[in-house]
């Protein structure tokens, strides 16, 4: 028997598929792959694949319709990135046979509306351009697609639904015009005119204040933060003004177009919007991220301006392309680099501004923020000439803008670039950002700096970081993360307590009950209530356990974890009241203090065990001990760490009632067919135990839900209670509120808003009227404003 | 709404070859849990590599539930391996997806899904009580005790 070992052939990469080379490959799955596969690098033109693939499919037709059918309807709603291809080799199907391109509209439109059902606007866009350039094709007569961006931008005239309706089918007819705009205006301008106009006023007349919520920097310089509609409409303003020349997309129709003006076309069926309805999900609006322009690739092809259409259609592709391949980076970088038309563009930097711009997006990234840096270390690898310098150029402009970039995106971009640094052993030119050195340590660029080599140390270690930067840079080098032992030896016998750390290591050492431990403790004075007789809130107390405790066990996270779990019972014991819940967070801080990762961890593992709550992280984390390191990125990792585990353990409880409620159905649904007298008694009794389960359940989800608003409750009071002390201080002071604690505070409240958005809908009357009332300074009410004005 | 096979490709989260020869039970089942698992193996770590850093990494895929590190079965000292386990199957496949083949302590770790922790795996299985692939190794690294045990005998 050969002993199989983990082999290390590949780096890791991406592994190979398994083949199957011994069962039949069916012609359905040779026909989707056929179809998926075209318009990829291939030793013949595309024209002659296409007018292959063409011929096969038409051949397959009388048996494999159906499938057909299904296939492209699939590919045009998840392949945009390829949409021309698909939409060419429509056209050549519909050029052959008629009926075919009758039904695959249908289906187009058939599933136009499933998706609009089901809130994947995303994919209903992309549906709605793949219709549009069958116009192109000779599929679709250009009047009945004149006729459905009618009916689309009519839905601005609607009395209710929110802004973001309006908006979505707005921008399904603009990102449409890129491609169709030069053909609907040939055959329609009077109407084009009309729908234009109509979208101009809507454009002028809709709010915008959520804009300034969902900008990654504050500046309009160099490059101003457009919100998503403006910037396309003056897009396609500039690609009209120029007679709707479009000269980026690849258009293999043209190639085709004796063959398919010969063909005749189809009349889209009257399309109307799905009414709004309580359910449905708009996108949310965006803000279109810019970080470069022509000046900035040195040579070479020059980068199409800001509001250029070609602008649009490449950062559209792109995105695109990372939608569908994000899970296998290999793919997904070549995808990229091997984008086409790429020779007329300054590709690396389009791809890098594209990326960044996804990793900042607010509220979030469309995918997990760890993705985008392996991607970007597998284009590097692909590029290693070209790429890591754009990088270090992007990296460079990103450092100088540090003063306007809103404070999450900072966050996100040195997480970034931390975990970028580990995988190429440090190497950066730290002496070109030593013009920090000579400023506060909390303004934007020294913090940046700090924080980056505090991550960095956590995925090394501390002499590696001070190895790696220049000498003068020593101020901003992170604390050795060593443990701070207040009971550490004779010199610290005159502490109150001193004695009991003894009696306690011994304790221990020994393996002695709860109980003696217990006992041993009630020898230590309580310094609030001198009365007590023991079981009342003692500080001193939980200092000289958890210190002694946490001191034994700080070689690593196991032991400590270990250490927690030992004395579990101990802990709750100590900690049963509020302030021991706190006081127990301040011990862990103070003894940890150098340690923030470890001050993380432990807090963690706290909760999840029930020493401690959420409500009381959050109060600790705003309470005046910890104002010193309130600015501090760990700090805000600690906060949003406790309040998604809050998030996901409500979720998890109402997905137990949920399946528990499904379970009482289907017993339900199976007694009515059944009719047996026998069963039927022992279905009552299940019922009856389900029915318990599903009330304590339905219990367990209301207090669980009660707890979550609470915690929100407490961090958006104190929030307003900092601010607003604060404002009134500087004002009263007669000084600038806008200090650099100012702009982080009220960032981290927007950040609250932005990352736990969904959760947060739910608790919006109360929040209202509780908190963000009228009387608020119009400074924190504003964020509340903006905030709200994300889903209206 | 359907989705292709030639669309579905999730390769980097497939189940290798390798089985673990300890295996309480046949290969189906192995493979049932491999197909489940919260637990990752991972590989090619240095001896010098602590807990604090594999956290730190693997908390970019999603909340760590517990690392144990892999240990030498006569020294009891790191060996160069080490198991992570998450809560969620969403949060491991993350890491197949974008830890898996980067660099950790300088080095590229692999990573590869495992049937589940149970004691006694935390220990090396190579004769010397380091992990089987330093026993036969003939380059020299300097993170793994230099020279395989083969040229050190």
């Amino acid at each position: 028997m050969s002993r199989r070992r983990h082999s290390d052939e590949n780096d890791g990469g991406q592994p190979h598929k398994r083949r199957r080379t011994s069962e039949p490959i069916e012609i359905e799955d040779r026909l989707e792959s056929l179809i998926c596969r075209v318009g990829e690098k291939s030793t013949s033109s595309l024209e002659s694949n296409l007018e292959g693939l063409a011929g096969v499919l038409e051949a397959d037709l009388p048996n494999y319709k159906n499938k057909i059918l299904r296939i492209l309807c699939t590919v045009a709603r998840l392949l945009p990135e390829k949409l021309t291809v698909y939409s060419t080799l429509v056209g050549l199907l519909n050029a052959r046979n008629y009926n075919f391109g009758g039904e695959f509209v249908e289906s187009m439109i058939r599933q136009l509306k499933e998706t609009l059902k089901l809130n994947l606007y995303n994919e209903a866009l992309y549906l709605v351009r793949f219709l549009s350039d069958l116009v192109n094709c000779h599929v679709i007569a250009a009047p009945s697609m004149v006729a459905m961006f009618e009916n689309f931008v009519s839905v601005v005239q609607e009395e209710d639904g929110p802004q973001v309706r309006c908006d979505w089918y707005v921008y399904a007819v603009l990102s449409s015009l890129p491609w169709v705009g030069k053909e609907l205006y040939e055959k329609k301008d009077v109407e084009m005119e009309r729908i234009l106009n109509q979208i101009e006023s809507y454009l002028k007349r809709r709010q915008k204040i959520h804009v300034p919520m969902l900008q990654v920097w504050t500046a309009e310089k160099p490059h101003p933060q457009e919100e998503y509609l403006d910037c396309l409409f003056a897009q396609v303003q500039k690609m009209k003004k120029d007679r709707w020349q479009e000269r980026h997309i690849l258009r293999p129709y043209i190639a085709f177009d004796s063959v398919l003006c010969e063909a005749l076309q189809h009349n889209l069926p009257p399309f109307t919007p799905p009414p709004h309805s309580e359910d449905a999900v708009y996108p949310m609006p965006k803000v279109v991220f810019r970080m470069f322009d022509y000046t900035d690739a040195p040579e070479g092809p020059v980068m199409p301006g800001s509001h250029s259409v070609e602008r649009f259609v490449i950062e559209e592709n792109l995105h695109c392309i990372i939608k569908s391949h994000w899970k296998e980076r290999k793919t997904c970088a070549a995808q990229l680099l091997s984008y086409p038309g790429k020779n007329k563009i300054p590709l690396n930097y389009h791809i890098v501004e594209v990326i960044f711009g996804e990793l900042f997006q607010l509220p979030q990234p469309p995918h997990i923020d760890v993705m985008y840096t392996t991607l970007l270390i597998e284009l590097c690898k692909l590029q290693p000439g070209s790429l890591p310098q754009v990088l270090a150029q992007a990296t460079e402009m990103m450092y100088t803008r540090l003063d306007t970039m809103n404070t999450t995106c900072i966050d996100r971009f040195l997480n970034w670039f931390s975990h970028h640094l580990s995988n190429f052993q440090f190497r950066w030119s730290w002496d070109d950002w030593s013009d920090c050195l000579t400023q506060d340590l909390d303004k934007p660029k020294p913090k940046f700096v700090r924080e980056v080599l505090e991550k960095s140390m956590r995925l090394s270690y501390h002499q590696r970081i001070v190895d790696i930067v220049p000498a003068n840079f020593s101020a901003l080098i992170p604390a050795n993360p060593i443990f701070i032992y207040k009971y550490m030896d004779e010199s610290s016998s005159s502490l109150p307590g001193y004695p009991v750390t003894i009696a306690i290591s011994n304790a221990i050492i020994n393996r002695s009950s709860n109980d003696e431990i217990l006992t041993i403790l009630k020898d230590v004075p309580n310094q609030e209530d001198d009365d007590d007789e023991g079981d009342s809130f003692n500080p001193l107390k939980i200092d000289v356990f958890l210190q002694t405790l946490l001191h034994m066990a700080a070689k690593s996270f196991s032991h400590s974890f270990s250490a927690l779990a030992k004395f579990h019972e101990v802990l709750k014991i100590l900690t049963d009241s509020d302030e021991g819940k706190l006081h127990i967070l301040r011990v862990v801080y103070e003894a940890w203090r150098n340690h923030p990762q470890m001050i993380s961890v432990l807090i963690d593992k706290m909760i999840r065990t029930q020493i401690v709550d959420c409500a009381a992280v959050a109060n600790w984390i705003f309470s005046p001990d910890m104002a010193h390191d309130f600015t501090r990125f760990y700090v805000w990792e600690i906060l949003h760490s406790t309040v998604r585990k809050m998030n996901k353990h409500v979720q998890k409880i109402q997905k137990e009632l949920e399946t528990a409620k499904e379970k009482l159905e289907k017993q339900h649904s199976k007694r009515k067919d059944s009719g047996d007298e026998e069963e039927d008694k022992n279905s009552d009794e299940e019922d009856g135990l389900l029915e318990e389960q599903i009330e304590r359940l339905q219990e367990k989800v209301e207090f669980a839900q009660s707890e979550q608003k609470n915690l929100f409750l407490v961090i958006f009071q104190r929030f307003i209670m900092m601010l607003t002390e604060h404002l009134v201080r500087c004002e009263t002071g007669g000084v600038d509120f806008n200090t650099p604690w100012y702009k982080n505070c009220i960032e981290r409240l927007q950040q609250i808003f932005l990352m736990h958005h969904q959760t947060i809908q739910q608790y919006m009357v109360t929040l209202e009227n509780l908190l963000f009332t009228a009387e608020l300074d119009h400074h924190i009410l504003t964020v509340y404003r903006q905030f709200c004005a994300l889903q209206m | 709404m359907s989705i292709l096979n030639a669309l579905r490709s999730d390769s980097y989260v497939d189940i290798s070859q390798y089985r673990d020869q300890h295996f309480k039970g046949n290969r189906y089942e192995q493979e049932k849990l491999l197909k489940l698992s919260c637990s990752l193996y991972v590989g090619n770590l240095s001896f010098y590599t602590t807990e604090e850093q594999v956290y730190e990494l693997f908390s970019k895929s999603g909340d760590v539930k517990r690392i144990v590190m892999g240990l030498d079965k006569v020294k009891k000292t790191a060996c160069g391996f080490c198991f992570v386990e998450y809560y969620t199957r969403a949060d491991s496949e993350h890491a197949m997806r974008f830890v898996n083949g980067t660099r950790l302590d300088d080095r590229i770790i692999r990573t590869d899904w495992d049937a589940g922790f149970k004691e006694g795996r935390q220990y090396g299985r190579g004769k010397s009580g380091g992990q089987v692939r330093d026993e036969y190794r003939q380059d020299y690294d300097p993170a793994r005790g230099g020279y395989g045990k083969i040229i050190k005998k």
